[in-house]
């Protein structure tokens, strides 16, 4: 018996959320209701009438002080109290976190043993009740466009609506249990791989989502086919139809761990790189040996003795030193496939999901905080939406909703961030998910930043369980998004049952009883029980004992589904009954699947039944190498004047007011950003708490003040003209960001995350090889500014197929990099905002503005085309940076804001936004070179520069420092307005109230 | 001169534990432990043995089912494991004369379960809730509360104005009925409300309150003084640079005075 359990609000709560609804409905739609109710409904399987009563009674599922509670329809549709119903619904399979609290709920009230809430289900919808302005009509068409393009995803969630005079007749809808109905399978599949011609390999990898190439499926062919193979698997025992052709899983399995998003196969491909530019021509062996983890092995060595790191490129996270008791980890993830698809479910799930690689990473760390960047296009888009794409204000609202979600209710403070918006975004948002943890340097007298599974250890799965979710992430995640794009590869990630599983972890850290951790992610059991099984070389791993969300899944499927919330380790034989025991204790599930061995072989089986037999040797190190083609030609970017007549005045306010610009205060507020009490440098700063701030600071370690930094840089404006440089620049702004705050440039690390749009030239792709020739560039400027810098890269990620196929267009990112620093400060009193504080003090600019407009907010604004991007003069550079932080160790400077978006102008403006002060600047004194006029001395976007204010008492220790740098006094502090002039004559004089406006006005949602 | 011995309860998505018992530990605690629910279920840790209990903010159960309520319900039904009711402990341990302490989600714990209130003395009965902020959104930013002289509470005692962090999105007192809200005032049971820095009155104007609550509370106590619960979080400025314009100068008492108060009562007995 199905029953429905709707709660609405008592006639004295005001319903904010259905008062939310309503104002989204508007403010999305146009469209203008007189108002929205809400009713909770609960559909409720496998209670009688009485329990049903002892449910009501109890207050299970309401608040009596706030909430009607009934098992018929609350809404009555008398006396106009609304005009259509809509109900909106999961559909079957998807996770639904609230039915599991209800769940649970009723079986604890209902005093049920965990045998007797067996039959126990909930299914929760939620119902709007529509209510139209008085005069005007609400159509059905109007209601089904309500409910396809704001509250329902179809994707995921299934909905109904009934009008007020069919509710009259028939009130309410019928109860729906979203239930998943299959049977218990062991099938496992051969699949006659060795028999298939060439066209029938590429059109089965295509067919099942395995994203492999002709190339790669004809190596698996080969391994089936080699004599060695054959005699292996014979001597195995496997059944003789085993013996030529692998399992499903075996395929599935290879697809897993050979896919783009695994492998990386486009950084570690050979490169043919032609340099038409340069006339030059040479071989690159890997672009990730090379640049990237070259770059980290040299400045490490260079270090010497103060080389701070543990732990690089190896683990699920880069591990280093922050002092004697504590280590520091950091990684950063990209969800953009998903979150094109579902965004609030899709970043939801970036966030949870990247918190579990610090969890996974040595033997498990504490997770400190969050740093989250996204990529879309201009939420007031309008225009046809190709094919399957959500209006990118949908995007951004279910990303921000779902990252909120995802940090909020795990405890861990969202500290850093920024959003970019560029059109082509369009086809593919960018979700950046990061996050540092910390881990004593010893736990249970072991280092806490190694690990290693050993012979005999158990696998033991921990945390949620398993169901048809995310089934193909990794390998869906690894081609472009096309209308076929496959449901199932969207997960909604669920933090509580993560944030218990992680308690549970962190508590079995401490006792010592496992000797290995790794998460569960993309490719599932199969990657993270394949990943530990190297440390060993093998397992036995035994898919019949994996609990399973509903039965249904076949044994290929259970080893390779995404399903979230879960971890891996290894639990050696005299620690399982403990940690089983601790685990059941905290209400967390922990099942051993298995072994770790060293028998070689990736050995799954479902009770008797092979499942695969693999070579571990194959599995990790079969793939071929990819062999591509890059080819640079300058692309010739014209260099359009520049207008002659200008209202300074109205150019900053709307300079202010573009998107790249804005406050995005909306966005952070709804973010936690000082949970765990450690938060000493908010993102919004100032008088009135609203001025942008430059990076987080926080302070990890309750024992001491010194300070862990947090910032970021991303510029893919710049790759238009040059990635090189693209990427010098993001380096740049990342470490400036950390230098400007009070970051130790001698003691700052880097994690670099790649997306790009599909480098690899082919009939979709005509221009591959420029696309590759672009990323070559990316990663030579990475290599020189990271050597250049010292700053070490520990950690990093690539994701390579962010086009978009549909409706015969094609859509595709510009190619985009966040670089993301975290640095250390010996003190945290030494911190340094960005707002002005007193008048009277004097404003100061560091570094050389030149001509560098290319790429510029400024030529957007203009709608000019500029050719010279910003170049980084490392050297220069570098020196400023240690003279600034002997600065503020020497507490020189009250205020300082990096020059980026928008150049001197915006950072001038936003130093008087944060302070409420105004000031007076005299252009002419700004350290200039090749500037044409005040437009280019304004708004130039060269790197490398910070604007800051001094006491005057200060003065003289402060110029000292940077005697013989580029640099100079520029004005001073006061007054209500900025005051801009060229040598005497007024250019144009800004009320700081209006700038304020600009500012927080296009977002002010 | 009592030792104050401080329990800090987390599990279920509670996640301001740790900060919750640095921050007693540095209010001048004896000691304070975390402990999770499931500590108390399987008898490992007994409240008997603490005078201070401390429910820490989070996100019990996801908010899920409103916030807090899934978890009023664990501890209205939830026995250990040799069949003690786990909510009799916690009469015991109030009764014994502890101390008990609720922020932001403990805070709704503790009105979800009855014990604030206790309007008239009638404990473990809902009086009334926590709902939606009328903003409709989950916010961080900081508000200044003043603290009612007039209430029996002893954490507020010698407290005029403090500053911190409210982060939530339900956090509007909604009470039963017009007379609940009365009786509440009449019985000085308001310890904390929101005002304007300015003026220094209380406010029901968006940001400075910033739940629309009724009467601009940000905290109640109990009849005997004994329990608070308050949305603001205390704890997230125990140190003068959490403040959010310290590096203009701005300062502040610290939000540990709040806990130090309740240490100074316990440590007088």
């Amino acid at each position: 018996m199905l029953l429905r359990f709707e709660v609405g609000l008592k006639p004295h709560v005001r319903d904010v959320v259905g008062g939310r609804v309503a104002r989204k409905i508007k403010s999305e739609l146009g469209l203008d209701l007189e108002g929205v109710g809400i009713v909770r409904v609960y559909t409720v399987e496998g209670v009688n009438q009485a329990q049903a009563r002892a449910v009501l009674d109890a207050g299970a599922l309401h608040d009596p002080v706030l909430h009607a509670v009934s098992l018929t329809p609350l809404a009555l549709a008398q006396a106009g109290d609304f005009d259509w119903a809509l109900e909106v619904g999961f559909r079957p399979g998807v996770t639904d976190n609230e039915a599991r609290t209800a769940r649970e709920t009723i079986a604890l009230v209902l005093g049920l043993s965990k045998a007797e809430a067996k039959p126990l289900a909930v299914y929760t919808s939620v119902q709007y009740l529509l209510r139209a302005k008085a005069g005007s009509v609400l159509d059905e068409k109007t209601v089904l466009h309500i409910a396809r393009d704001l509250l329902a995803n179809e994707l995921i969630q299934r909905f109904e609506i009934k009008s007020a005079e069919a509710w009259l007749k028939n009130p309410g809808f019928e109860p729906r249990a979203a239930r998943v109905t299959g049977q218990a399978s062991d099938e496992v599949l051969v699949i006659p791989l060795t028999t298939m011609t060439d066209d029938e390999l590429v059109a089965f990898s295509r067919a099942n989502t395995l994203a492999l190439s002709l190339g790669e499926m004809r190596t698996i062919v080969e391994h089936f086919k080699d004599p060695a193979t054959r005699t292996a698997r014979k001597a195995a025992g496997l059944p003789p139809e085993l013996v030529d052709n692998p399992t499903d899983a075996e395929v599935e399995v290879l697809a897993q761990t050979w896919s783009e998003h695994c492998k990386h196969k486009i950084f570690n491909a050979q490169i043919d790189y032609e340099d038409a530019e340069q006339g030059t021509r040479r071989s690159i062996d890997s672009l990730y040996k090379t640049c990237i983890k070259g770059s980290t092995k040299a400045i490490r060595q260079a270090k010497g003795k103060d080389d701070f790191c543990l732990s690089v490129f190896k683990d699920n996270a880069g591990v280093l030193r922050f002092n004697d008791n504590l280590n520091i980890c950091i990684k950063v993830e990209t969800h953009n496939s998903p979150s094109a698809l579902d965004p609030y479910g899709g970043a939801l799930t970036g966030i949870v999901g990247v918190n579990r690689d610090p969890m996974g990473t040595g033997l498990g760390a504490n997770l400190l905080c969050n740093t989250d960047v996204f990529c879309f296009a201009s939420p007031f888009w309008e225009g046809e939406l190709p094919p399957r794409l959500l209006h990118p204000r949908r995007v951004l609202e279910g990303v921000r909703e779902g990252v909120e979600h995802g940090g909020n209710k795990s405890g861990i403070p969202t500290v850093n961030g920024s959003i970019v918006f560029d059109e082509r975004y369009l086809g593919k948002p960018l979700v950046y998910c990061g996050t540092v943890g910390t881990m004593p340097v010893r736990v249970a007298g072991r280092l806490s930043h190694e690990k290693c599974a050993l012979p005999g250890d158990h696998i033991v799965m921990i945390g949620g369980r398993i169901g048809k979710d995310g089934i193909h992430g990794a390998t869906f995640s690894s081609e472009e998004l096309h209308e076929g794009s496959p449901a199932t590869a969207v997960q909604i990630g669920d933090p509580i049952t993560q944030r218990k599983m992680y308690d549970f972890l962190m508590r079995a850290r401490d006792l010592g009883l496992y000797n290995a951790i790794t998460d569960n992610g993309a490719g599932g059991l199969s990657s993270s029980v394949g990943e530990m099984a190297q440390d060993c070389g093998g397992c036995d791993l035994d898919l019949s004992r994996a609990p399973l969300k509903y039965d249904g899944l076949k044994p290929w499927e259970i080893l390779i589904s995404e399903a979230q919330e879960r971890m891996t380790c290894a639990v050696p034989p005299d620690k399982l009954a403990a940690f089983l025991a601790l685990s059941e204790e905290m209400d967390v599930e922990s099942t051993a699947l298995g072994t770790y061995t060293d028998s070689g072989t990736f050995h799954v089986r479902y009770a008797d039944k092979y499942v695969t037999h693999l070579p571990m040797d194959f599995l990790h190190e079969g793939l071929p190498q990819m062999e591509i083609k890059a080819r640079w030609e300058r692309p010739v970017i014209p260099t359009d004047p520049l207008p002659m007549d200008v209202d300074h005045e109205a150019l900053l306010s709307r300079m202010l007011s573009r998107l790249n610009i804005c406050s995005k205060e909306y966005v952070i507020r709804q973010y936690d950003h000082e949970v765990q009490g450690k938060s000493i440098i908010k993102p919004l700063v100032g008088v009135e708490r609203d001025g942008p701030s430059d990076a987080a600071v926080i302070r990890p370690d309750f024992a001491t003040d010194e300070g862990l930094v947090l910032s970021h840089g991303i510029c893919p404006k710049y790759s238009d003209l040059d990635t090189y440089w693209m990427m010098a620049a993001a380096i740049d702004e990342a470490v400036r960001g950390a230098v400007a705050v009070g970051g130790d440039l001698r003691f700052m690390a880097g994690t670099d995350n790649f997306c790009w749009c599909d480098p690899v030239a082919s009939e979709t792709t005509p221009d591959g090889e420029y696309k590759l020739a672009q990323l070559v560039r990316a990663n030579e400027a990475l290599d020189h500014f990271c050597r250049g810098f010292g700053v070490p890269c520990v950690s990093g990620k690539d994701s390579m197929k962010n086009d978009y196929k549909g409706g015969g267009v094609k859509i595709s990112i510009p190619p985009t990099v966040l670089y993301s620093v975290v640095a250390k400060m010996p003190d945290v009193k030494c911190a340094v905002t960005s707002d002005f504080k007193v008048a009277g003090e004097l404003v100061y600019v560091l570094g050389l503005t030149k001509a560098e407009l290319g790429g510029s907010e400024l030529a957007s604004e203009l709608g000019v085309s500029r050719g010279a991007v910003p170049q980084v003069d490392l050297v220069s550079a570098r020196e400023r940076y240690l003279s600034y932080f002997e600065a503020t160790r020497q507490k020189l400077v009250t205020a300082c804001h990096d020059c980026s978006d928008g150049g001197l102008a915006v950072a001038l403006a936003e130093m008087c936004i944060g302070g409420r002060l105004g000031a007076e600047i005299d252009l002419g004194a700004v350290p200039q070179c090749g500037c044409s006029g005040a437009l280019e001395v304004l708004y130039s976007e060269s790197t490398s520069r910070f604007v800051v204010s001094v006491a005057p008492d200060k003065q003289a220790a402060f110029e000292a420092l940077f005697a013989g740098q580029q640099f100079a006094q520029i004005g001073v502090v006061g007054g209500t307005a900025l005051t801009v002039s060229v040598g005497g004559s007024a250019l144009f004089c800004a009320p700081v109230q209006s700038l304020t406006h600009a500012f927080k006005a296009p977002l002010d949602w | 001169m009592a030792r104050v011995k401080a329990l800090v309860l987390t599990g279920y998505g509670t996640n301001c534990e740790q900060e919750s018992a640095h921050a007693a530990r540095e209010s001048g605690a004896d000691e304070a432990t975390i402990a999770y629910f499931s500590d108390i279920a399987s008898g490992h840790v007994r409240m008997e043995n603490f005078n201070f209990l401390i429910f820490p903010g989070g996100f019990l159960d996801g908010d899920d089912l409103g916030s807090a309520q899934a978890a009023a319900l664990r501890w209205r039904f939830a026995k250990t494991n040799s069949g003690e009711h786990v909510l009799d402990q916690l009469k015991a341990f109030f009764e014994a004369g502890g101390l008990i302490l609720g922020i932001c989600n403990g805070f709704q714990l503790l009105v979800k379960l009855g014990l604030l209130p206790a309007l008239g003395g009638k404990y473990f009965e809902r009086q009334v809730s926590l709902s939606h902020n009328d903003s409709a959104r989950y916010e961080d930013r900081w508000v200044t509360l003043r603290a009612n002289p007039a209430s029996p509470c002893v954490f507020t005692r010698n407290i005029d104005v403090l500053e911190a962090p409210v982060r939530h999105g339900e956090g509007k007192i909604v009470p039963q009925d017009q007379e609940t809200l009365d009786a509440l005032e009449a019985a000085n049971l308001v310890a904390l409300r929101y005002i304007d820095p300015v003026t220094g009155v209380a406010t029901m104007q968006f940001p400075e309150n910033p739940n629309g609550s009724a009467n601009a509370i940000a905290g109640l106590t109990d009849p005997s003084g004994r329990i608070l619960g308050l949305m603001p979080h205390p704890e997230a400025y125990n140190h003068p640079c959490n403040h959010p314009a310290w590096t203009r100068g701005e300062t502040s008492p610290l939000g540990l005075t709040l806990l130090a108060g309740g240490v100074r009562y316990l440590k007088a007995l």
